[in-house]
């Protein structure tokens, strides 16, 4: 099983405190890889939130080409951080030439793009050096989003973060998602590593999705380049938190009543039961089969988290205001923030949908048969 | 028949025929029960002389012989009084004393069912038992990493969509805008499918309403049934339960005068319209009562004369285009109700069925599409149009659903199977295989006939006499001596029994796959067959 930690905080963290919260968690994963997710970044990136920070897997060639590609697209570089690994890395973490992280400035002739154009214009640039990397088998590219770095590695989390050196004092972050283990459903393969990242959006999730292929071929099917990889079947679920933000124009309470709808007595009962059905219905192929709990994050950094209709997975949000963290297990939430009040921990269930908002002061709960705040 | 006696082309032994009556003399309390219940007249009081010869003990007496005279059952050799193997001769026989067999070899009868010029035809459905639905397993079976469900205790969303769903963009844009959202019923996927009043007995066809009623009101499960066309009967056509009914036009428009007329006094809307273009039994055909069965209510219902052959043309005679058969037509019916009741067409499997599902994606009424496959069922159709017309079910139901999929609208025309579903008795197998495959519900015909009512026609061509209304269960009948063998109060019974049971296997078999928050459609990933070339052809598993 997977474990999933993700943590919001006034003041910018290290990402060891999402490892050290992995760490405790052991016994609930198999220590096989490990995904992190930073945004709100801190130092060095703090005075540069608008310039697209590109995270990924190098060999030398690959970087000689990306630099090449970038280059002739007009893309400068802005700032790099270096990390140095040792020669030989641990037992169980493959050699790699390269981790990236490097923000670029912008290509001049992008100044005439109002800021949606930019966005799609930088899903794809990622998604052309994604498909670069594939060919050549020399580029593996997380995310190029602007105030986002991300960084993934097989191997046992804690040994990855001290080889990649990751308590260093100028990475820090004020949101941090982390997962703890490489997919065992399908091929081993960096893409299928958690938390997963499309135009400003991501999730990271346990459990599996049963319904993954028709949800597929749905995403697919809808004509949007990023909609695309599907090397885990839960990818699918930041895909439709993007689906639905961007061309269904709905708020994050509908996210649950998409992806696992209210059954037919409840939206009797419901004050927008009717919008809820029509939603259902067409919406119906995004309904996902879990089990799963779903740990994301979406452009104005809120973090939520949510339990599909079976709620087989654990999951746990506590903390205090200016510090909130999601946790599969409350071992991991003691890990990180011990000072808060135990007593306002929350698991939700399945119909809930816990949320912690950009201001950190609380925790949320949307409950599936409340009534909807914004209707469109 | 004497040694000398002249023989003609046709004339056949017992031996010949496809079933063989096996009777026997001990048993046989003479009583004449089967000779008069045989819907076929293949057997008949026999007078048999035998020569017995009696020795004496005495030496001194002379052994001799004499002739008895017995009397017994005797199978008729004439072509036109073939046995047809449906045993109720079995079924009324107090001491189990007659059974009809199966030959063992091809019979000669086949050669000789045209007398006269005429080629056989016959009720039922192909005869060919073996079919690739049956070889399709599930195997994507959830372990640990996700647990299988409990099929007996967890909550199971198994309902489909009948209707045209907008996209999800479309849909919001006509909720913000007040616009048009076409009609969808949410309904059980196993629908009985189009078996028309007429074919049917009346308590066949009102026992199967009054067991659809009760699994609706009673047991909340919105199962529907379609009317196939001969019309409705016009107290149904005003009561509360016509939301429960598909109504059927087809090509010849029998009782649709009626209806029309029924449209200012009906309580709700009925389920669906469905525009019959084609069946699968016997496609390219039209629908087809023969005279027998055409009597005065029957007659009446349909707004025809009685005692008359009614035979549906081929197609829509008001109609030369598809975009005139489809696209007007469908738009007309949604004007007759207002644009509330959903409109879609059925045709018959073929290898043209992507033409017209194209077609429906580029119509914004089309509310589904159902194709009815090969093994489809039927009342009277040729031999030949039975046996050898037609298209199977899963490449036609897969290839329909991969198109919607190439064009994004794989949510948007739900697409409905039938034809030979659970044929050998595998219902929830093979729809769910469907279900996976791409379909969104299926229709069934021939197995609601045989698990409710006793139907006993099987594929070794047994029985198949639907067409001539001497149905011996009563089925398939219009004769009140025949029909009132079936008791309508069992038949609906029976319903009940039959949608419990499959909703029990159904979740038996969705639950090992994880799968309980929605019917999983299109899950081909759970399936897996031993054929490769099937495998390839469907885009599942190729497993040994």
């Amino acid at each position: 099983m997977c474990r999933l930690f993700a943590i919001t905080s006034e003041e910018p963290l290290s990402p060891m405190i999402a490892i050290d919260a992995l760490n405790v968690m052991k016994e609930g994963h198999d220590g096989s890889g490990v995904g992190l997710f930073m945004r709100d970044l801190a130092g060095p990136f703090e005075d540069m939130k608008d310039a697209p920070v590109l995270s990924g897997i190098f060999t030398e060639s690959g970087l000689r080409r990306l630099d090449r590609h970038m280059m002739d697209i007009g893309f400068m570089t802005k700032f790099k951080m270096s990390i140095k690994v040792a020669k030989t890395p641990p037992a169980g973490v493959p050699k790699r030439a390269i981790y990236l992280i490097r923000a670029y400035e912008l290509p001049e002739e992008w100044d005439q793009y109002g800021q949606e154009k930019i966005y799609e214009k930088l899903v794809e640039t990622r998604l052309q050096l994604r498909r670069m990397g594939e060919e050549e088998n020399d580029m593996i590219v997380f995310s190029f989003w602007p105030d986002v770095i991300m960084i993934k590695e097989i191997g046992d989390p804690m040994a990855v973060a001290k080889h990649l050196q990751l308590d260093r004092k100028d990475l820090r972050a004020r949101i941090i998602m982390a997962q703890g283990r490489q997919n065992t459903n399908y091929a081993i393969n960096l893409y299928a590593c958690h938390p997963f990242f499309l135009r400003g959006f991501s999730t990271m999730t346990n459990g599996e999705n049963t319904a993954f292929v028709p949800i597929k071929e749905y995403l697919s099917s809808r004509g949007y380049p990023g909609y695309m990889g599907y090397q885990s079947d839960s990818e699918v679920f930041t895909h439709i938190l993007h689906y639905m933000h961007k061309k269904l124009r709905l708020g994050l309470e509908s996210y649950k009543h998409i992806i696992t709808p209210l059954q037919d007595d409840d939206l009797e009962k419901h004050p927008d039961g009717d919008f809820l059905r029509y939603l259902k219905r067409c919406c119906r192929k995004l309904i996902i089969d879990g089990p799963n709990c779903v740990i994301g994050c979406i452009p104005d950094h809120t973090l939520f988290m949510v339990q599909d209709r079976k709620k087989l997975r654990p999951g746990v949000v506590g903390g205090r205001p200016g510090m909130f963290a999601f946790s599969s297990e409350i071992c991991g939430l003691d890990a990180s923030i011990e000072d808060r009040d135990k007593s306002k921990d929350f698991q939700p269930m399945y119909l809930d949908m816990a949320v912690v908002g950009p201001d950190r002061q609380e925790v949320k709960i949307c409950r599936q048969t409340q009534p909807l705040h914004h209707l469109h | 028949m004497p040694s000398n006696a002249a023989i003609t082309p046709s004339t056949l032994s017992v031996k010949d025929f496809a079933w063989q009556i096996l009777w026997n003399k001990e048993k046989c309390t003479l009583c004449g029960q089967c000779t008069a219940v045989c819907p076929v007249h293949a057997i008949e009081l026999g007078v048999f002389r035998k020569r017995v010869v009696e020795t004496s003990l005495n030496l001194s007496e002379k052994s001799s012989a004499f002739y008895k005279v017995y009397n017994g059952i005797r199978q008729r050799t004439d072509p036109a009084y073939a046995c047809i193997g449906c045993a109720t001769c079995t079924m009324v026989c107090p001491n189990d004393a007659i059974i009809p067999m199966k030959t063992d070899e091809t019979d000669k009868l086949k050669f000789h069912v045209n007398r006269g010029g005429t080629p056989r035809s016959r009720g039922g459905r192909r005869n060919v038992s073996e079919g690739i639905l049956d070889q399709i397993k599930f195997i994507r079976i959830s372990m640990l990493t996700d647990p299988a469900l409990d099929a007996g205790r967890h909550e199971f969303e198994l309902r489909t969509l009948l209707g045209r769903v907008l996209a999800p963009e479309e849909q919001l844009k006509a909720l913000q805008t007040n616009g048009w959202i076409p009609p969808v019923r949410e309904i059980y996927p196993l629908i009985i499918g189009a078996m028309s009043f007429g074919a049917l007995s009346p308590p066949m066809w009102e026992g199967l309403q009054m067991g659809v009623a009760y699994l609706n009101e009673e047991l909340k499960m919105p199962v529907r049934m379609c009317t196939g066309e001969g019309g409705c009967p016009p107290r149904l056509l005003r009561s509360r339960f016509l939301k429960y009914v598909i109504l059927q036009i087809a090509s010849g428009y029998f009782g649709w005068d009626e209806i029309i007329h029924a449209i200012p006094e009906m309580k709700v809307d009925p389920c669906a319209i469905e525009i019959k273009y084609g069946q699968g039994a016997k496609p390219g055909d039209g629908g087809l009562l023969m005279w027998y069965k055409v009597n005065e209510l029957i007659a009446a219902i349909r707004g025809v004369p009685a005692g008359v052959s009614l035979p549906s043309p081929p197609t829509h005679q008001t109609k030369y285009s598809i975009e005139e058969s489809v696209a007007k037509m469908i738009q007309s019916m949604y004007m007759a109700w207002g644009f509330r009741v959903p409109v879609y067409p059925k045709i018959s499997g073929t290898s043209t069925a992507m033409a017209v599902l194209n077609n429906l994606s580029r119509n914004p009424y089309a509310a589904g599409l159902t194709i009815d496959g090969e093994d489809g069922g039927t009342g009277a159709a040729y031999n030949v149009s039975m046996n050898h017309m037609g298209h199977p079910i899963a490449t036609n139901i897969r290839d329909a659903y991969t198109t919607l999929c190439a064009i994004g609208m794989q949510n948007e025309i739900p697409l409905f199977a039938g034809g030979g579903i659970g044929k050998n008795g595998n219902l929830a197998a093979n729809a769910a295989a469907l279900i996976m495959l791409g379909a969104s519900g299926v229709h069934i015909g021939k197995y609601i006939m045989q698990a409710a009512a006793g139907c006993v026609g099987s594929e070794s061509d047994r029985c198949n006499v639907c067409n001539i209304g001497q149905c011996p269960k009563g089925i398939t009948s219009q004769d009140p001596r025949l029909y009132r063998r079936l008791d309508m109060e069992k038949v609906a019974e029976r319903v009940v029994d039959v949608y419990l049971s499959f909703d029990t296997e159904l979740k038996k078999i969705v639950a090992p796959l994880g799968r309980s928050t929605s019917l999983p459609i299109g899950m081909s990933d759970a399936l897996g067959i031993s054929d490769h070339a099937a495998a390839q052809r469907l885009a599942i598993k190729y497993v040994v």
